[in-house]
């Protein structure tokens, strides 16, 4: 592990990327603690422009709410929409992709038939129709998220699981008794794991846009001060303050680009072939 | 049997060339936003907001409005009623012809009763007191009522009963009857074409019975669905008249600040929206007197008005907008005092239930209205949880009373007896409806109260009965009045005498005229 970190290390983006992801986290834990009062609280006159009041950097929006204050409890909304879902969709896809590869046959092919089904469907599109459905709550944007990301992950899993079980180490096992659910858990996704490794930090970046796009729409959690939110509410009235749109949109941004950062750099490290200590 | 003359065509024209300062110049075209576009124009059948704005200007009712809600002579010259108040007798105008040049008589009259009576699920309830019509002579229509009916002479708006030809629709399936999209009316305009998705165009009625009137030559009501580009449709001069309710709330300081551009709040007196939180008195938290007054207290109407509605409302003091009638602001009245709000919560004792907050989706300025009211909530220590819906969810949940505090606004038509009695007495509680008695109040003193107050006659016994009603109600809150709702009219300040009426655009263009 410690040779990944120096591999880490030694990409200039990935450092980058580390850095901003380390404060977006610090500061959702921490950030509450500085900003006591909710969000949502009207604080001062509405539509202050940045660095005009004391106490309030970033203005207010049009209901006197403070913008920091915004972006900072955002934060936590963001971040952990992107990590519960990734996760979710992992659970799900993981399993699915690992069966498939490791199987093969009629199994494999009903599992593989089940996620293109998925794929068919812009995932967009059925992320809106299914927070339409289930209301907009923090849980139906998770499951929205995680249920139009997993295919990929299924596909990828299998993919690989496919290449390694016909290795001799597998072979072997499987010769010396073991069983299936053994020599998948134990043997095949260890090794398995590098590329879904990378995947899921994109997935993490991506599922931050989804929440932030469904937010945009008027299809966040209604209690959740979140970016894509304050961008959507923003965003009427942008031509009479722009900082109401602006600072959450950095921020997405921020966010979204470290973790793609992050994932180059981990799967520069984590590719042998890209790997000059592997060589 | 004695008659008395409410109100004299002479006086009526006193007070029309009173508002004439300047004197009107003949000719030129006006350009106008409807939103939506409306699913038909013939009023007589549909009755949405849109259809009622531009037929309006195509169809006549027998009667016009002051905004001050006084009647005022339109395809009746003169009223009068009976001593008993049972029997209206009006006298029609002589020598006005349908837009196909037959003539109007109360035969047409006779007939529009009875059709609206099949059709206008409004003009049927308002006309429930009805007893007979009838026809001496072309130009006279008796209305005969079972018993006295205290805002009748509030009916005849053209949105309300609009007069509907006889000749045309006679014998004919009313809904399928080819004329439904090329309306023929009585009125200033004439139906000429509709490009749907595009525009509606009206052009002037050559014959229109008032000599001089209408000033101008066309109207073109323009559809742009986007709110953002029907502003910058003003912006740029496309179009001169932005009804209310036409561009969002926060670009409304945006657009009046442009040279030239006039902007009014007048015009929706009939109407009256008013706004209020459903508060479901059957269970929860909100089924507590208490708790319901502490709400009171513990929202910030005012800045809901000056933040969110930009100043283009009024504080609503109880179940009456201040422009209809009998309304009294000598009641319970309840200023912002969080800390009372606490006090009474205690009193009431709330243990931070958790209670359901359900914003009306129509747009931007409601929800940043529901946000700005939970958080006043939550100030005073009550645990709101805020509903997403749709526009159907919302029509849904609140209809089956699933919710603990909803948003909402309603007309209110310009009596109690027609558009407030229906949100508080409790035949009105049933289910399917959300514009019902939807908080499920039931007080027997309030429900004689309204009963007597639609039949009392004269007007003086009826002011006794509504002020009583509503000092009961503004104590017992049941439903947590916000603020009486305006709509701006938006127009270029050289569009003169548009908004005359208390129903504004709708049958305003009569008399408007363009500055050059």
């Amino acid at each position: 592990m410690s040779k990944l970190w120096r591999t880490m290390l030694r990409n200039p983006g990935g450092v980058i990327g580390f850095t901003i992801l380390l404060l977006a986290i610090a500061i959702a834990l921490f950030g509450p603690l500085l900003f006591p009062t909710s969000p949502w609280r009207m604080v001062q006159r509405p539509f202050l422009p940045p660095f005009t009041v004391p106490g309030l950097p970033l203005g207010t929006d049009a209901l006197g709410r403070d913008v920091l204050a915004g972006i900072i409890y955002g934060a936590r909304v963001s971040l952990l929409v992107g990590l519960v879902s990734t996760m979710a969709a992992l659970a799900v896809g993981i399993p699915v992709g690992a069966l498939a590869g490791y199987f093969g046959g009629k199994i494999g092919d009903a599992l593989m038939r089940f996620t293109e089904f998925f794929q068919t469907v812009p995932s967009f599109a059925l992320a809106i129709v299914l927070v339409a459905i289930l209301q907009p709550s923090i849980v139906s944007i998770v499951l929205a998220i995680a249920i139009v990301s997993w295919p990929p992950v299924a596909r990828l899993v299998r993919g690989e699981v496919l290449s390694l079980r016909t290795r001799e180490y597998v072979q072997a096992a499987v010769v010396t008794g073991q069983s299936h659910s053994w020599i998948i858990w134990r043997e095949i996704l260890p090794n398995a794991l590098s590329p879904v490794i990378v995947l899921a930090s994109l997935m993490v970046a991506t599922a931050i846009l989804l929440e932030s796009s469904l937010s945009f729409l008027g299809l966040g959690d209604p209690n959740l001060m979140s970016w894509g939110y304050m961008v959507g509410a923003g965003r009427t009235v942008i031509r009479q303050a722009w900082w109401i749109t602006l600072f959450p949109g950095i921020a997405i941004l921020l966010s979204v680009l470290a973790l793609n950062l992050i994932g180059e750099g981990l799967n520069d490290a984590l590719n042998p072939r890209l790997n000059k200590e592997g060589r | 049997m004695l008659k008395r003359v409410v109100l004299s065509l002479l006086v009526a024209n006193a007070l029309s060339t009173a508002a004439f300062a300047e004197e009107p110049k003949s000719g030129g075209v006006i350009n106008a936003v409807i939103q939506p576009e409306p699913p038909g124009l013939m009023v007589g059948l549909v009755q949405n907001g849109p259809t009622q704005m531009v037929a309006g200007n195509i169809y006549e009712g027998l009667l016009r409005y002051s905004p001050k809600l006084e009647p005022l002579p339109g395809l009746a010259e003169s009223w009068s009623v009976s001593e008993d108040g049972k029997i209206y007798t009006f006298k029609l105008r002589k020598g006005v012809t349908w837009h196909d040049n037959k003539p109007f008589t109360s035969a047409d009259v006779a007939f529009s009763i009875d059709f609206l009576k099949q059709t206008h699920p409004r003009a049927r309830g308002n006309l429930a007191q009805l007893d007979k019509v009838e026809t001496p002579d072309d130009y006279t229509v008796v209305f005969t009522l079972k018993q006295p009916f205290g805002p009748f002479l509030g009916i005849f708006e053209v949105g309300s009963l609009p007069m509907i030809p006889k000749h045309i629709y006679e014998g004919t399936d009313y809904k399928t009857n080819p004329t439904n999209n090329t309306p023929i009316g009585t009125g200033p305009f004439m139906f000429k074409e509709w490009q749907k998705g595009s525009f509606i165009r009206l052009v002037k009625n050559p014959n229109y019975y008032i000599k001089g009137l209408p000033h101008l030559d066309e109207i073109y009501w323009h559809v742009i669905p986007d709110a953002a580009a029907r502003a910058v449709a003003f912006e740029t001069g496309k179009v001169d008249v932005l009804p209310g309710g036409s561009v969002e709330n926060f670009d409304v300081p945006r657009l009046t600040k442009l040279k030239n551009v006039c902007v009014t709040g007048a015009g929706w007196e009939f109407f009256s929206p008013h706004s209020w939180l459903w508060l479901n008195n059957r269970q929860g938290p909100t089924a507590n007197k208490k708790f319901r007054q502490a709400l009171m207290y513990a929202i910030d109407r005012n800045f809901a008005k000056d933040v969110i509605w930009n100043g283009l409302a009024k504080v609503a003091t109880g179940p009456s907008a201040s422009t209809i009638k009998y309304y009294t602001d000598k009641v319970t009245t309840y200023d912002y005092d969080p800390a009372k709000a606490k006090a009474l919560l205690k009193e009431a004792g709330y243990k931070g239930e958790k209670v359901r907050l359900l914003p009306l989706p129509y747009g931007e300025t409601w929800q940043r209205w529901a946000e700005a009211v939970k958080q006043n909530l939550q100030d005073v220590g009550i645990n709101v949880e805020m509903i997403a819906t749709d526009v159907p969810g919302w029509n849904q949940k609140v209809s089956d009373w699933d919710y603990d505090i909803a948003f909402t606004y309603l007309y209110q038509y310009g009596d109690p007896a027609l558009g407030v009695g229906r949100n508080y007495i409790s035949s009105q509680i049933s289910k399917g409806s959300p514009f019902n008695n939807v908080e499920g109040y039931s007080n027997p003193e309030i429900d004689q109260l309204f009963a007597d107050g639609a039949t009392a006659f004269p007007d003086s016994k009826r002011e006794d009965i509504y002020l009583k009603a509503q000092k009961i109600l503004t104590d017992d809150v049941p439903v947590a009045w916000q603020l009486e709702l305006q709509f701006p009219t938006i127009t270029r300040c050289n569009v003169k005498n548009l908004v005359t009426t208390a129903i504004g655009v709708n049958d305003g263009f009569r008399d408007a005229w363009l500055d050059k």
